[in-house]
C-alpha cells in the first residue's frame, strides 16, 4: 500500500509540475506554429523570468505569483521588440542562420544572468514553501498546487485570446496559411512580433511559476530549452493543446521515472520518447496535422 | 584525371601560392611558436578538422546535425577505454572507435532518412540520440560513469605508438588530420558523390528525379562525417586525458562543432578553417580582455555579441567575403 | 508489346479517400510526341508523379518498353530512361546553371569533366549557354523552365515528361521551345509526353492528345479530333464559365 501511495503521490506531483512545463512549452509551440522559427533561446528566456521573479522576492518581498503579471507584460514587450528588431529579417532565411541568431541571443541572455546573479542556485524561500494540502492520504505541496492553478488560468486566458479576440484569430489565420493571410491584408510583420511577444510572455510567466518550485541557476537554461523541445515534439509542434498535454505527460513520466529508477535516469525516458515520437508520429501524440 | 589536377584544378596561381605559404607556416609553426601560441594553434586546427567533418553533413548534403558530440564522444570514450582497460593503443583503438561511431551514425541516419525527417526535426533527432547516450554513459561503469575516465599523464615521455607526449606531438597529429580532411573534402566535392550531395542540399526531390540515389548519398555523408568526427574525439581524449559524459556528449559540444563552418561559410572548403581562426581568436581575445576582471560569463557575452554581429552582417559566412578581398574565390557552384 | 514506349494501364490513385485518378489508360509509341491536357485539378500531374515514381499507384500499371516501372523509386525510374520536369520549377538554386545540368549528366557519365561537357552542349542547344556561370536562383522564370528541360535531358532519357514547360513563356519563346522540342524529337527520336495548357504548343507538337477531367480520361485523338470533341468542349467551356464567375 505504501508503494501505491508513493506512486499516486509521484503522479500528482508530476501532473502539477507538468502544468508549468506545459505553459513553458506552449510559448515555444505558439512561436513555431505561427512563424516556423524554432526558438533555441526558449529555456534562456524562461531562466530570465525565474531570475526576475526571484529578484522581486529578494528585493521587495513580492511573491512570484504577484509579480507574474508584471513579468509577463515585460516579457511581452521585450519579445515584441526582439522579434520586430532582430528576428523578422531572419524569417525567410535558412534554418541554420535562424539557429545561429537565436543561439547568440541565448548565449547573451544566460551569461548576463551569470554575470549579474552568479553561478549559485537562487531560490524563493518562504513559510508557504512548507504548506501542503491533504486530499485523503495524498499530500500536495501548496506551492505546486498554486503554480499549477496559475498555469491553468494563464492557459485559459491564452485560449480565450486565440479564439475570442481579433488579433488572436488573425494570428491563428496566419499560422494556418501564411500566403492567404498576406492576401487578405493582415499585417504579418506586426502579427509575428505580437506572437513572439505572446510566446515570451508565456514562458516568462512559466518562469515566475517555476521559481516557486525549483531554485534557478544559469545552467538550467539549456536543460529547459531541450525539455521544451521534447514536450512540443511529443505533444505536436504548433499545437496548443498538444503542448499542454505533452507537458503533463513529461511531468508525470519524470516523476514516475524518478520514483521507479534513479532520478538521474529520468530524462533518458523523455529522450527515448522523443525519438519514438519523431520517428513514428512526427505530428506529435496529440497533434492533428502532419508536422513537416 | 590525375589526383593533382583534381586537387588544384581551377585554383588560381595566386590562391595556390597562398595555400603553399599557409601549409609551410603550419608545418614550421612549432619551431617558433611559444607554448601558449601553440596551444591556440592546436585549438584552431581541432575546430577546423571537426568543422570540416560536420560540414560534409550540413554544408554539402544539407542535413542539419546538432548531435555530433555523439560521434566525438563515442570515439573518445572507446579509444580511451580500450587504452585504459586493455592497454590497446589509439592507433588500433581509433579503428574500433571509428567503426562504432559510423554504426551510430548509420543508425541515426537510417532512422532519420527512412522516416524522412528534415530540417529541425532531423536536428532534434540527432540531439535526442546524443543526450540519450550521455545519460547512458553516466551510468556505464566501464566508461567511468559520471565520475569520468582519466588517462595517465606521463610527463616528458614521448610515445608516438600510444599517442603520449607533449603539445608538439598533438599539434602534428591534428595538423595531419586537418590537412587530410581538407584534401578528402576537396576530392569528395570534385566527385559525382559530392555533386550529388550539393543537389540533395538544394532540392532532394529534384535530385532524385535526375537519378540521384538520395537515401544512399545521405547515408554515405553521415558515415564519413561520423568517422572523421570520431577521430577528432580520439585525438581530443588523448590530448586532454579526461572524459566526462556531461561534456563529451553535451549539446554545447555539438553546437561548438557547428560554429566554425557556419561562421566561416557553410559548404565551402576554407569556411571551417577561417571560422576556426575567427572563433578561437575571438575566444582567446575575450579571455585576455576579461581575465583581470574576474567576472565569469563576461567572456561569453562578448562571444555572443560577436556571433550576433557575424550572423547579421555576414550571414553567408566570413570566408566568401574574405575570399573576394583576397581575390581567391572558390569557383561558383 | 506493340512497340509502345510508355503504357499506362487502368491507373488509379486516391488521396485521403478522394479520387485523384481513376482507371486511366493510354499509350505513347516510341518516337512520338503526345500531350496530356485537361482542366486544373484533373489529375495530370498526379499521373506524371506515378510514372516518375514519386508515389506508387493504388491500381493499375506503368510500363516502359514493356517493362513494369510502377512502384520504383524516382531515381530508378530515371535510370530506366524517364526524364521529367516539375510544374513548379525546382532548380538547384545555390548552384550555377552549368552545375545544375551537370548533376543530371553525371547520371550517365560518372566523370565530372565529361558530365560538364555534356551539360554545356545541352545548355547551348537550349540557348542558356551564355548564362552557364550564373546561379540558378538568378534566372528569370522562362530561363528556369528551360533549365528544367535541360537538366532532364542531361539524364539522356528515352521518354521525356514535360509538365507545363510553356506556361509563363511569351509567344515567341513558346515558338522557340516548340521548335527545339520538334528538332530534338526528329534528331534523336526521343519520346515526349507533355502536360500543357498552351494550346498553340499542343497543336504544333502533339500527334495525339489525351484529355483527362476529374481524374478520368474523357477523350483521346488527334488535336483536330479533340478540338471538335463534345465532352472536351463541355469540360473546357464549363471550366471557362467557372473561371468567369
Amino acid at each position: 500500500m505504501d508503494f501505491a501511495l508513493a506512486f499516486a503521490q509521484a503522479i500528482t506531483k508530476g501532473l502539477l509540475t507538468g502544468m508549468v512545463y506545459g505553459l513553458m512549452a506552449l510559448g515555444l509551440s505558439v512561436i513555431f506554429g505561427v512563424m516556423r522559427v524554432v526558438n533555441f533561446a526558449h529555456g534562456e528566456i524562461m531562466v530570465v523570468g525565474m531570475y526576475l521573479a526571484w529578484l522581486g522576492f529578494e528585493l521587495a518581498g513580492v511573491s512570484p505569483l504577484v509579480s507574474l503579471p508584471a513579468i509577463a507584460l515585460l516579457f511581452f514587450a521585450a519579445g515584441y521588440a526582439l522579434q520586430a528588431g532582430l528576428i523578422t529579417p531572419f524569417i525567410n532565411r535558412p534554418e541554420h542562420q535562424q539557429f545561429l541568431l537565436l543561439l547568440a541571443i541565448a548565449i547573451l541572455l544566460v551569461n548576463v544572468c551569470l554575470v549579474l546573479a552568479g553561478p549559485d542556485a537562487r531560490g524563493v524561500q518562504s513559510e508557504a514553501m512548507f504548506d501542503s494540502y491533504a486530499i485523503g492520504p495524498l499530500v500536495l505541496d501548496a506551492v505546486r498546487v498554486h503554480a499549477a492553478l496559475a498555469a491553468i488560468a494563464i492557459a485559459g486566458l491564452l485560449w480565450a485570446f486565440f479564439t475570442r479576440t481579433r488579433t488572436g484569430k488573425s494570428i491563428r489565420a496566419a499560422a494556418d496559411n501564411h500566403m492567404s493571410a498576406l492576401v487578405v491584408g493582415l499585417d504579418v510583420r506586426r502579427l509575428y512580433a505580437f506572437t513572439f511577444g505572446v510566446g515570451s510572455a508565456c514562458v516568462g510567466a512559466a518562469g515566475a511559476l517555476m521559481i516557486t518550485i525549483v531554485p534557478v541557476n544559469p545552467f538550467l537554461a539549456a536543460e529547459y530549452t531541450l525539455l521544451a523541445f521534447v514536450i512540443v515534439i511529443v505533444g505536436g509542434l504548433g499545437s496548443m493543446t498538444g503542448a499542454l498535454l505533452g507537458g503533463l505527460l513529461i511531468g508525470v513520466s519524470e516523476a514516475v521515472a524518478g520514483l521507479l529508477l534513479q532520478p538521474s535516469l529520468k530524462s533518458m525516458f523523455s529522450f527515448g520518447l522523443l525519438i519514438l515520437v519523431l520517428l513514428l508520429r512526427p505530428q506529435g501524440l496529440f497533434g492533428g496535422k502532419a508536422g513537416t | 584525371m590525375s589526383i593533382v589536377r583534381l586537387l588544384i584544378g581551377g585554383a588560381t596561381p595566386r590562391a595556390l601560392a597562398l595555400l603553399a605559404a599557409l601549409l609551410a607556416f603550419l608545418v614550421a609553426a612549432p619551431a617558433f611558436l611559444g607554448p601558449y601560441a601553440l596551444s591556440v594553434a592546436i585549438l584552431i586546427l581541432y575546430f577546423a578538422f571537426v568543422g570540416q567533418a560536420w560540414n560534409i553533413m550540413m554544408g554539402f548534403a544539407g542535413q542539419l546535425s546538432l548531435g555530433h558530440a555523439l560521434y566525438a564522444g563515442l570515439g573518445g570514450y572507446i579509444a580511451a577505454g580500450l587504452f585504459f582497460h586493455y592497454g590497446i593503443g589509439p592507433w588500433v583503438g581509433a579503428f574500433v572507435a571509428v567503426a562504432v561511431a559510423v554504426l551510430a551514425g548509420c543508425i541515426v541516419g537510417y532512422l532519420g532518412f527512412r522516416f524522412s525527417l528534415a530540417g529541425v526535426y532531423f536536428a532534434l533527432l540527432t540531439i535526442a540520440f546524443s543526450e540519450f547516450t550521455r545519460i547512458a554513459f553516466d551510468h556505464w561503469t566501464w566508461a567511468g560513469g559520471s565520475g569520468g575516465l582519466f588517462l595517465k599523464v606521463q610527463g616528458g615521455v614521448t610515445d608516438i605508438l600510444n599517442l603520449r607526449g607533449g603539445a608538439t606531438l598533438f599539434y602534428y597529429a591534428i595538423l595531419i588530420l586537418a590537412v587530410g580532411a581538407f584534401v578528402l573534402c576537396r576530392l569528395l566535392l570534385e566527385s559525382r558523390l559530392g555533386r550529388y550531395w550539393l543537389a540533395i542540399r538544394e532540392d532532394a526531390e529534384a535530385a532524385q528525379a535526375v537519378g540521384v540515389p538520395v537515401f544512399r548519398c545521405k547515408m554515405i555523408a553521415i558515415a564519413i562525417s561520423a568517422a572523421l568526427t570520431a577521430l577528432a574525439g580520439v585525438w581530443n581524449a588523448f590530448y586532454y586525458n579526461n572524459l566526462f559524459p556531461e561534456t563529451a556528449f553535451a549539446m554545447g559540444r555539438s553546437i561548438e562543432i557547428t560554429l566554425a563552418p557556419i561562421i566561416g561559410g557553410l559548404g565551402t572548403l576554407f569556411g571551417p578553417i577561417v571560422g576556426a581562426v575567427v572563433l578561437t581568436g575571438m575566444g582567446e581575445l575575450f579571455t585576455d580582455l576579461t581575465e583581470h576582471l574576474k567576472i565569469s560569463g563576461l567572456k561569453q557575452i562578448f562571444y555572443g555579441l560577436a556571433l550576433l554581429v557575424i550572423v547579421i552582417w555576414r550571414p553567408a559566412g566570413v570566408w566568401p567575403w574574405l575570399a573576394k578581398r583576397l581575390g581567391v574565390e572558390e569557383r561558383g557552384r | 508489346m506493340s512497340g509502345a514506349r510508355l503504357e499506362i494501364e487502368a491507373l488509379g490513385k486516391r488521396f485521403r479517400g478522394l479520387r485523384a485518378v481513376h482507371d486511366v489508360s493510354f499509350a505513347v509509341p516510341a518516337g512520338a510526341i503526345h500531350a496530356l491536357i485537361g482542366p486544373n485539378g484533373a489529375g495530370k500531374t498526379t499521373i506524371f508523379n506515378m510514372i516518375a515514381g514519386v508515389f506508387p499507384p493504388d491500381a493499375g500499371a506503368v510500363r516502359l518498353d514493356g517493362r513494369p516501372i510502377s512502384g520504383l523509386r524516382p531515381d530508378l525510374v530515371c535510370a530506366a530512361g524517364v526524364g521529367r520536369t516539375f510544374q513548379i520549377v525546382k532548380p538547384f538554386k545555390g548552384l550555377s546553371v552549368l552545375e545544375n545540368v551537370t548533376v543530371g549528366a553525371l547520371h550517365r557519365h560518372a566523370d565530372l569533366e565529361t558530365a560538364r561537357e555534356r551539360a554545356g552542349a545541352i545548355l547551348d542547344a537550349l540557348e542558356l549557354g551564355d548564362r552557364r556561370h550564373q546561379l540558378a536562383e538568378a534566372l528569370t522564370l522562362p530561363d528556369r523552365k528551360r533549365l528544367e528541360v535541360a537538366r532532364a535531358l542531361a539524364t539522356e532519357p528515352t521518354l521525356l515528361l514535360l509538365d507545363e514547360v510553356m506556361a509563363g513563356l511569351r509567344p515567341t519563346e513558346v515558338d522557340r521551345m516548340v521548335t527545339f522540342l520538334r528538332d530534338l524529337n526528329a534528331r534523336t527520336g526521343i519520346t515526349v509526353l507533355l502536360i500543357e495548357h498552351v494550346m498553340r504548343a499542343v497543336m504544333a507538337l502533339a500527334a495525339h492528345v489525351v484529355v483527362v477531367s476529374s481524374g478520368e480520361k474523357i477523350a483521346e485523338g488527334t488535336p483536330a479530333e479533340i478540338a471538335r470533341h463534345q465532352a472536351v468542349l463541355d469540360v473546357y467551356l464549363g471550366d471557362a464559365a467557372g473561371d468567369a464567375a
